[in-house]
């Protein structure tokens, strides 16, 4: 590992800053500006680790709701036999685990099989588990705990920081060098000797490992869990927009997609009611064919641009 | 002298079509090989079998006496078999630099951070792009595109290196540079396998040739004598002429 340069300190500390502010939240802002900040650093952890493996792999994962529902159940049903602050490792190997058995199973073939599976996959866990509750007489499960909503607010908080600290790390790593090369040309990536499963399946554990963590985080707030709300194939698809709005190129491009985002779409949910998957498969149009780099892509090429008019003047 | 590398029986079908036909060949240690043949005849092929494009159908491929037959490409590479490919493949995100980097951070001999740059540059200025190391490859000249591509291959420090054309498509000028840099490999003692179609070349750098057709082995030998054989000239030019 090379060691940092003053541009990475300085990053690094803008980071840790901003990482402050946003931590003092809850005594600056009143209860709906909380929940916003609850969904905006909720949707930082899932876009940014799925961009971590879809980035540079150009795989698009819909299994999120898989690991997110995994890691809610995770709370939900350990949270009577458990201390609460166990149950978020649990969930966070489990999805790992998870997400390394689909990778076996699938990251060999190319991607639009890996696109439905991972779809299929969410879909398959409800039904185990909407199954496991006929058989059982159980409907949903009540998770009925002191945790606020200020305490999950920082722990998604610090979980955005391990997400984003690892993404840089793996950025500087041979792994992040290794998919670079993946997502440029599978190939040659091969031929110099890369074993490409590898790579493409150790990354997978992390987004897996992380949406589960953040289900397992977000149980408590929902109070009473079942199948369709913890596997919903919504929040796949919302977290693809999402990073694909800021662009996967860069660590930071999913936080820009984010932050927009949650506000149009409460403006969405506020307004039309009935319409928002309509609303929402539009917002998806409209990115990949207007900005199919994303915020990322455009802010780069202004910069671009920028740079060449001062070379010529 | 025992053999580096060495292939027996090896067959590729695909379908009904044998591509490869039972090659047996020999490379010996710091010795350049040309596999020589008409168009269709299974050089490439026989390229991509050693590599582990994809696997054979039939026969043996070792290394040292070890079967790398059923291995996957990486770990052909691992054990120190690379390769350039026949329309130049480069990585079009990286710089130059990066490009040449990845074979010496994923290559036979891995390193990491400064000393794999290091190897980049050493390799960079050996194929005569020292001071091109920060531009994009989109900004490359075709010939210079193939010199990034052979610095990644000789960076990871291989054993034997596969070249798959890579004089084709160069104008005169650039012909006699790059013949130039294959016989400087050469007089650094590395194994070489060329696949190639230009007689000055193979004339001028291989210390034996094997000749194919149509997937099968016709005639093995120094330049001078398989290019005078009668079943060679036959099979390039025909009946009439042999």
């Amino acid at each position: 590992m090379t060691a940092l340069s003053s541009r990475d300190w300085g990053n690094l500390a803008l980071c840790t800053l901003a990482l402050i502010a946003a931590a003092c939240l809850p005594w600056t802002a009143g209860a709906y500006s909380l929940t916003i900040g609850v969904t905006i650093a909720m949707y930082t952890v899932l876009a940014t680790s799925w961009a971590l493996f879809s980035g540079p792999t150009h795989y698009i994962s819909l299994a999120t709701a898989a690991f997110f529902g995994v890691g809610a159940y995770v709370t939900g049903i350990g949270i009577q036999h458990l201390p609460y602050w166990a149950l978020l490792p649990i969930a966070g190997v489990m999805g790992a685990l998870m997400a390394a058995l689909v990778g076996l199973a699938t990251l060999r073939l190319s991607g639009v099989y890996f696109v439905i599976f991972t779809l299929g996959l969410a879909e398959f866990v409800r039904q185990i588990i909407t199954w496991g509750q006929n058989v059982s007489g159980t409907k949903g499960i009540y998770v009925l705990t002191s945790i606020t909503e200020v305490h999950i607010y920082w722990q998604l908080l610090g979980l955005a920081a391990v997400v984003l600290l690892l993404g840089w790390l793996i950025g500087r790593s041979r792994l992040g060098f290794a998919l670079r090369i993946i997502g440029d040309d599978e190939a040659v990536a091969k031929h110099s000797g890369i074993d490409t499963a590898r790579a493409k399946i150790l990354l997978f554990m992390v987004p897996g490992a992380m949406a589960s963590i953040t289900g397992a985080i977000l149980a408590p707030r929902y109070v009473y869990i079942e199948p369709s709300l913890a596997f919903t194939p919504m929040l796949s698809f919302q977290v693809v927009i999402m990073a694909l709005l800021g662009g996967t190129g860069r660590l930071w491009g999913p936080l820009v997609g984010v932050i927009p985002f949650t506000f149009l779409w409460e403006a969405i949910s506020a307004s039309f009611p009935n319409q928002t998957t309509l609303l929402l498969g539009l917002c998806f149009l409209v990115i990949v064919y207007l900005l199919p780099k994303g915020f990322v892509g455009l802010i780069d090429a202004a910069r671009k641009r920028m740079n060449n008019a001062e070379g010529f003047a | 002298m025992s053999a580096l590398l060495s292939l027996r029986g090896v067959s590729k079908r695909f379908g009904g079509l044998t591509a490869v036909n039972r090659m047996d060949f020999d490379v010996t240690e710091h010795e350049v090989l040309g596999l020589i043949g008409p168009n269709g005849s299974g050089k490439s092929t026989t390229l991509n079998l050693i590599s582990g494009a994809f696997p054979a159908t039939a026969g043996t491929i070792s290394l040292r006496g070890q079967p790398i037959t059923h291995l996957p490409a990486q770990d052909i590479a691992r054990r120190g078999i690379a390769r350039t490919f026949q329309l130049v493949r480069l990585l079009p995100s990286m710089t130059v630099l990066e490009n040449v980097k990845a074979g010496a951070v994923f290559g036979h001999r891995r390193h990491w951070g400064h000393e794999a740059e290091a190897i980049a540059n050493t390799m960079l200025e050996k194929v005569g792009l020292a001071g091109r190391s920060q531009m994009m490859v989109g900004q490359l000249t075709y010939i210079d595109t193939k010199r990034v591509e052979l610095a990644r291959v000789l960076a990871g420090e291989p054993r034997i290196v596969l070249l798959d054309e890579w004089l084709a498509g160069l104008n005169p000028t650039e012909l006699e540079e790059g013949i130039r840099l294959i016989r400087s490999l050469r007089d650094e003692g590395r194994t070489i396998i060329l696949v190639e179609h230009v007689m000055d070349a193979i004339r001028s750098l291989c210390d034996r040739c094997v000749v194919m057709a149509a997937g099968a082995k016709i005639a093995e030998g120094t330049p001078t004598d398989v290019l005078s054989d009668p079943a060679v000239i036959r099979a390039y030019l025909g009946d009439d002429d042999a």
